[in-house]
């Protein structure tokens, strides 16, 4: 593969980033090309800092006080840290489905149009046109279609994160960041949000923190091992499975801690 | 062994007793005003105590209509609500999604300290500051006008804005721990989306807090209505229909002005008028257990 077909290949980049909370330091110089159309997992033990990463990627973290961020992440060559970057369009650009399923306490087309309304869609056919497509694009449009009005608490979990990845799909994201989004679910939901993934590679850059190995193993392309702050290794999923470079990846997938 | 069950039992018939004493409040206080306010009112006639507006307890012929005086509680009320739901719960609000910590702090504090004011300081305040305002208002609105009785500034619109601060610290301290109590999963899910941090607090949280915020105003209501002591002082306590800048009287302010000289008729019928004012605050806490059993079914 040639250089400039590798920058193709590169949705987001991450150039010598640092996070720090108050005085702690919860990320250690990261540098990480993530790929376009592909799915890369987020793994290491709890408090290892890839939920914070993950945050980054769409500035959650500027929500929470006390946080010193430097280094560089990119979205297309943007820099997102970027005086000029509006974190409304970022957040847009960039969706995030999170780790307990949270509808809002609406109806079910309420909670999908409410991403489009914000972002000034009003028409109503347009919008029932996008809570459609993204109800099927999250696999759910079936079982929800006839009950469109129903609050969507009176879901089940499983169908609930569904539906939150539809609301994060209706603003037309490019990427998709999701947080443990089935560590709160029963393994039939578990398999259906794991199908659903390998669907949306293809329109969209999917990013996973999982603490579930073998869910990284089944659904992404390339993974990334985080140790109290540190990118450990980061590769092509299967690359680290099999042949592990650093003694700390070995011990972590053979289950010697974590 | 046995000592401690002997202790186990006589402290469970302490607390039911004082349990029964709430409960016995209640029932007496009804039962009271029941047997006192329904044969007045059948003595006067109940459509002519509630529906005609003459009130002339001490005339040769006297007349106890009380209308205005419930029309005048109604709409003072509702007009203080209306002026104070609103900044009650933008004070919500901004202590509960916008305040830094110190700030929170501070505004909590000073809520704080409005809810424990006496009535009778709020109204002392309004007669000092409020009443010479509305006197200066009355005299340049009706210059000329020969019809208008001069209140010397004590009169509804007084009242009102008297009444819409003393509901503030209820408004806006049980709303505030209702938008405090929403989840902040909804408020990540909502700027995740790119939603700005006022769309969130607008669409999302208010709305998740609706029936805490309800509960806020429901009990502002029901502190409006109650309220006698700082209206007396304000409202100057004539019975007239309710219009800003006139005298009036309420449901409250009537008992008190009476009850220490009425006798026979007139005096029964004022408990005609507790009990009037004890329906509309039982229908207040209706609305309120409703409110808050949908709360817990959502």
């Amino acid at each position: 593969m040639d250089n400039k077909h590798m920058a193709d290949e590169v949705k987001m980049s991450v150039k010598n980033l640092d996070l720090y909370y108050g005085q702690k330091q919860a990320l250690k110089n990261i540098n990480m090309d993530i790929h376009r159309n592909a799915i890369t997992a987020l793994i290491g033990p709890s408090g290892c800092g890839k939920s914070t990463f993950l945050k980054t990627l769409n500035r959650m973290n500027d929500l929470i006080d006390n946080v010193r961020i430097t280094g560089q992440v990119t979205l297309d060559g943007e820099d997102i840290f970027d005086r000029n970057m509006d974190v409304t369009m970022l957040r847009k650009r960039v969706g995030m489905v999170f780790q307990q399923p949270n509808p809002f306490p609406m109806s079910v087309y309420d909670n999908i149009a409410y991403g489009p309304r914000v972002h000034g869609i009003k028409n109503k056919a347009k919008l029932d046109e996008i809570v459609e497509e993204s109800l099927r694009g999250a696999a759910i449009w079936d079982e929800v279609k006839d009950n469109l009005k129903k609050s969507a608490l009176r879901l089940s979990g499983g169908q609930q994160q569904r539906i939150c990845i539809a609301r994060a799909l209706a603003t037309k994201p490019e990427v998709i960041l999701m947080d443990e989004p089935t560590s709160a679910l029963d393994p039939i939901s578990t398999t259906k949000i794991e199908d659903l993934m390998e669907e949306l590679k293809r329109q969209y850059t999917v990013v996973v923190v999982t603490h579930n190995m073998q869910q990284a193993v089944r659904v992404s392309d390339y993974t990334a091992f985080f140790l109290v702050g540190d990118m450990v290794e980061y590769g092509e999923t299967k690359e680290l499975f099999t042949y592990p470079k650093d003694k700390r990846t070995e011990d972590y997938i053979t289950g010697r801690f974590g | 062994m046995k000592r401690r069950k002997v202790i186990e039992q006589t402290a469970k018939t302490i607390f039911t007793i004082c349990a029964a004493i709430a409960i016995l409040a209640v029932a007496s206080i009804t039962f009271y005003l029941v047997a006192k306010g329904i044969p007045a009112a059948r003595e006067v006639g109940i459509g002519k105590l509630l529906f005609t507006t003459s009130w002339r307890p001490t005339a040769e012929e006297p007349s106890y209509g009380i209308f205005f005086i419930i029309l005048s509680s109604l709409v003072s009320t509702f007009a203080s609500i209306i002026i104070g739901v609103p900044i009650g719960l933008c004070t919500a609000v901004f202590l509960s999604e916008i305040a830094d910590r110190i700030t929170r702090s501070v505004v909590s504090s000073a809520v704080e300290l409005l809810a424990a004011i006496p009535s009778v300081i709020y109204g002392l305040i309004g007669m000092m500051v409020l009443s010479p305002l509305m006197y200066r208002l009355e005299k340049a609105i009706f210059a000329g006008n020969e019809t208008h009785q001069f209140t010397g500034g004590a009169n509804l619109l007084a009242a009102v804005i008297v009444l819409a601060i003393m509901i503030l610290p209820t408004v806006i301290s049980v709303s505030a721990s209702s938008l405090q109590a929403v989840n902040d999963s909804l408020r990540y899910a909502s700027l995740a989306l790119g939603a700005t941090k006022m769309q969130t607090i607008w669409k999302v949280v208010v709305p998740a807090a609706k029936s805490g915020l309800l509960t806020g105003v429901v009990l502002g209501v029901g502190r409006a209505l109650g309220e006698a002591m700082a209206i007396n002082m304000v409202a100057g306590g004539a019975v007239n229909i309710p219009l800003p800048f006139n005298s009036v009287r309420t449901l409250t302010t009537q008992i008190v002005s009476e009850m220490g000289y009425a006798e026979g008729l007139h005096r029964r019928v004022l408990f005609t008028v507790g009990l009037v004012l004890y329906i509309f605050i039982m229908i207040v806490n209706f609305i309120l257990l409703k409110a808050r059993r949908r709360e817990l079914n959502e």
